[in-house]
């Protein structure tokens, strides 16, 4: 490198400058950077992290794909509704599985549920030709039925217990509607949910009221009728309304999430894990403090091993934190956001470890030259290439390590791998070029 | 020092360490956490310091809800419960239940694993292993092309990945018998342990097998034995300070990094600690057994 050291020096101090500007707390006169902050993870932030199955059994092969996309766009849009800040909602297709995994910070479990309504399936129901015109008089009756039912054919009990046996399941769903509004019922002053149905929907449900006058339909959301009233007339203008006993608020929900769209296909949950806010700052604090207690150990040992070298060591190894911390917080506002999770920060202590190992190498060479009666000045530049084949070849095996780890790796593994990896990019350069830059501009 | 000169003694004690561990996986097996096999996991936090009633209280209710109750620890103001699959209405009930009991209790988090989901981890877990050996071993036998006679490229690379499975045996062993004995349990945090130390025992190695590849161009035809030994010795201040400093800063994360990364930072202190002892005594020994081995064969052939 036959760059001068002064210029490097500047470049040096500058990205030094930069990076404390960059990591100095966002509030009072810094303001300037107030919006970088670090992408937490869950188990820091606190929230709900969800693994769905798509069930796809009634859908072709080829369509299985595009209503996967589907679901997560309706997922994507309740968050939105719901106000949920920086939800993640990716797709996975493993084997025969459709998967979607979704992450909601701050978010307990229950709520969660809430806003993914999972079963979320609005459905219209009617009575069949087979049906039994006397309803199931007490739960022993409906009970019977179901005993006698073969497996296949599944009715939602709340269905059977206003329809009789046998109800059909129209072809009317959640997919048909235009749009929902919250209305109050002119006689009772009671809220009730508005449906305006698209022309498609429209002509359903105009079919299905003709076909049943004087019968009872079942709306059912999730399976569980809501509202089961008898047509007197069809209706052809494609409005409806559901008067099911709502409060405002019950009201305003349900019309929220048909708005937001009616999940394509039913999910099953696969796995779920919820983790409660302040059990997550907690683990937060105490990994920043074992981490900042590890830098104070090594600026220690590296000083008492190698006096003056050590402390020029130590030095770089503050540039090389505080680049670190700075490039993990600019990421934060670009799209390849690096989340830090717990065993993120555990990547990054560990990298700490690893861009001292590059200082050693170099100091122990020095040594060695020094010892075979070379100069200080030859004995720093031998130092410097000597150690660089093996501080390369090492380095690249740990890269291949977070490269695998990050292909197979999930949530946090990922994290840690990301972490790991640009620690160890940066420690080369701290190591190499920022030791390097100090030790020729003292012993000039 | 003449390390290479004892290198049997050296293969002896290596065996002495890891026979106990692989005794203790075929005895006992591996204890897996549902991030493998599907279950539920539950920390519940109390205002108060936790006593065994508590614990007894907890593991009846949920006796009580048919739930199968795998393990259940507690620490200071904490209890960790493993349990089969339970769903959110079951996990809802529990604490309803639990909250009539104990008022001041908290869940503090709650995670349900499927059992598809858990044998995929560990698929992936097996696969990442595997791709990282190979990639290793790959881009060794690369770096060392150059590597001068009598030895070859390839065995730097295989030594190296020898040297690795030893390392990473050893730590699965420890855990084996950690998992026998404190029921600690290996879940996909502990694959990303085994995983940074096959990054690390690789580093090491290879920092001592760069010495000897530069000294065999230096001394031409030396004695390999001689040229390995004395580039261990060159590298062993380096191997020692760098695994001190790393020690280091896992043994501050180890007392104060927290309940849910210390068995995390156990494992990787175990490895770092092997490996260090590994790509000295192991790796580069290896590589002259295998040179004699050669030798003797083309003798024989004369």
């Amino acid at each position: 490198m036959k760059k001068s050291p002064r210029s490097l020096l500047w470049f040096i101090i500058l990205l030094t400058i930069s990076a404390v500007l960059i990591n100095l707390p966002s509030e009072g006169f810094f303001s300037f950077t107030k919006n970088l902050s670090f992408k937490k993870g869950l188990d820091l932030a606190g929230g709900t992290s969800l693994t769905l199955k798509a069930d796809m059994k009634s859908l072709d092969e080829n369509q299985r794909g595009k209503a996967l996309e589907a679901v997560k766009t309706v997922i994507d849009q309740r968050t939105n509704y719901f106000g949920v800040s920086e939800p993640i909602v990716q797709t996975a297709v493993s084997g025969n599985d459709y998967r979607v995994i979704v992450e909601l910070p701050g978010v307990n479990i229950d709520q969660a549920k809430t806003i993914i309504g999972t079963t979320a399936q609005l459905s219209f129901w009617e009575q069949t030709a087979s049906s039994s015109a006397v309803l199931f008089k007490n739960q022993q009756e409906y009970l019977d039925f179901i005993s006698t039912q073969s497996a296949q054919v599944v009715y939602p009990p709340s269905v059977l217990l206003v329809l009789g046996t046998y109800p059909n399941k129209t072809n009317l769903g959640g997919a048909d509607l235009k749009e929902t509004s919250v209305g109050f019922d002119s006689s009772s002053g009671k809220p009730q949910v508005q449906l305006k149905f698209t022309s498609t929907g429209a002509k359903k449900f105009a079919d299905i009221t003709s076909r049943n006058v004087g019968k009872i339909v079942a709306i059912s959301l999730d399976n569980q009728v809501i509202e089961a009233p008898r047509v007197n007339q069809p209706i052809l203008t494609g409005d409806a309304v559901i008067t099911g006993g709502f409060t405002t608020q019950s009201a305003n929900a349900l019309s929220r999430s048909l708005n937001a769209g009616a999940l394509p296909v039913p999910l099953l949950y696969l796995q779920q894990h919820g983790v409660d806010a302040t059990l997550g700052s907690e683990s937060l604090l105490k990994s920043l403090f074992a981490g900042g207690l590890g830098i104070i150990i090594i600026v220690i040992f590296m000083t008492v091993l190698y006096g003056r070298l050590g402390i020029i060591a130590s030095i770089a190894l503050i540039i090389y934190t505080l680049l670190v911390v700075s490039i993990l917080k600019i990421s934060s506002i670009t799209p390849y956001a690096i989340t830090l999770t717990l065993s993120g920060i555990a990547g990054f202590i560990l990298s700490i470890g690893m861009a001292v190992d590059a200082n050693i190498l170099i100091f122990e060479r020095m040594k060695e030259e020094r010892r075979a009666g070379r100069s200080w000045h030859e004995a720093l530049d031998l130092g410097f290439s000597r150690a660089w084949t093996s501080i390369r070849d090492s380095n690249i095996a740990s890269l291949i390590t977070c490269f695998v780890l990050y292909q197979f790796g999930t949530g946090s593994v990922r994290g840690f791998a990301l972490t790991l990896a640009i620690g160890v990019l940066v420690s080369m350069f701290s190591a190499i070029v920022v030791t390097r830059t100090f030790l020729r501009t003292i012993y000039k | 020092m003449n390390i290479i000169g004892h290198k049997n003694w050296y293969f002896s004690l290596s065996l002495l360490v890891i026979i106990p561990g692989i005794v203790a996986i075929f005895l006992w097996g591996l204890n897996l956490s549902i991030d493998f096999t599907g279950g539920s996991r539950l920390t519940l936090s109390f205002n108060n310091a936790v006593d065994s009633n508590q614990v007894q209280a907890v593991d009846e209710i949920l006796k009580a809800g048919k739930i199968k109750v795998a393990s259940i620890e507690k620490t200071n103001k904490l209890i960790f419960v493993r349990t089969s699959p339970m769903d959110q209405n079951q996990n809802n009930k529990f604490i309803s239940v639990l909250l009539k009991e104990f008022k001041d209790i908290k869940e503090q988090e709650f995670e349900t694993i499927g059992p598809v989901i858990g044998q995929e981890t560990a698929l992936n877990a097996l696969k990442a292993v595997g791709i990282a050996s190979a990639l290793i071993i790959l881009y060794i036998t690369w770096s060392f092309r150059q590597v001068p006679k009598p030895t070859s490229s390839l065995r730097f690379g295989i030594c190296a990945i020898v040297a690795l499975i030893y390392n990473v045996l050893v730590v699965i062993g420890i855990f084996a018998i950690l998992g026998h004995f404190l029921n600690v349990e290996i879940d996909s945090l502990f694959v990303t342990a085994i995983l940074t130390i096959i990054g690390f025992s690789v580093h090491d190695t290879i920092v001592v097998f760069d010495r000897i590849r530069e000294n065999l161009k230096k001394m031409g035809g030396a004695d390999f034995s001689k040229t390995v030994n004395a580039s261990i010795l060159q590298t062993i201040d380096r191997s020692l300070n760098t695994s001190l400093t790393v020690v280091l800063i896992l043994i501050a994360l180890l007392l104060f990094g927290g309940e849910s990364i210390r068995w995390f930072v156990v494992a990787l202190l175990s490895g770092i600690v092997i490996g260090t002892y590994s790509s000295i005594f192991n790796a580069s020994p290896l590589l002259v057994l295998w040179q004699e081995i050669s030798d003797k064969r083309k003798e024989a052939k004369k």
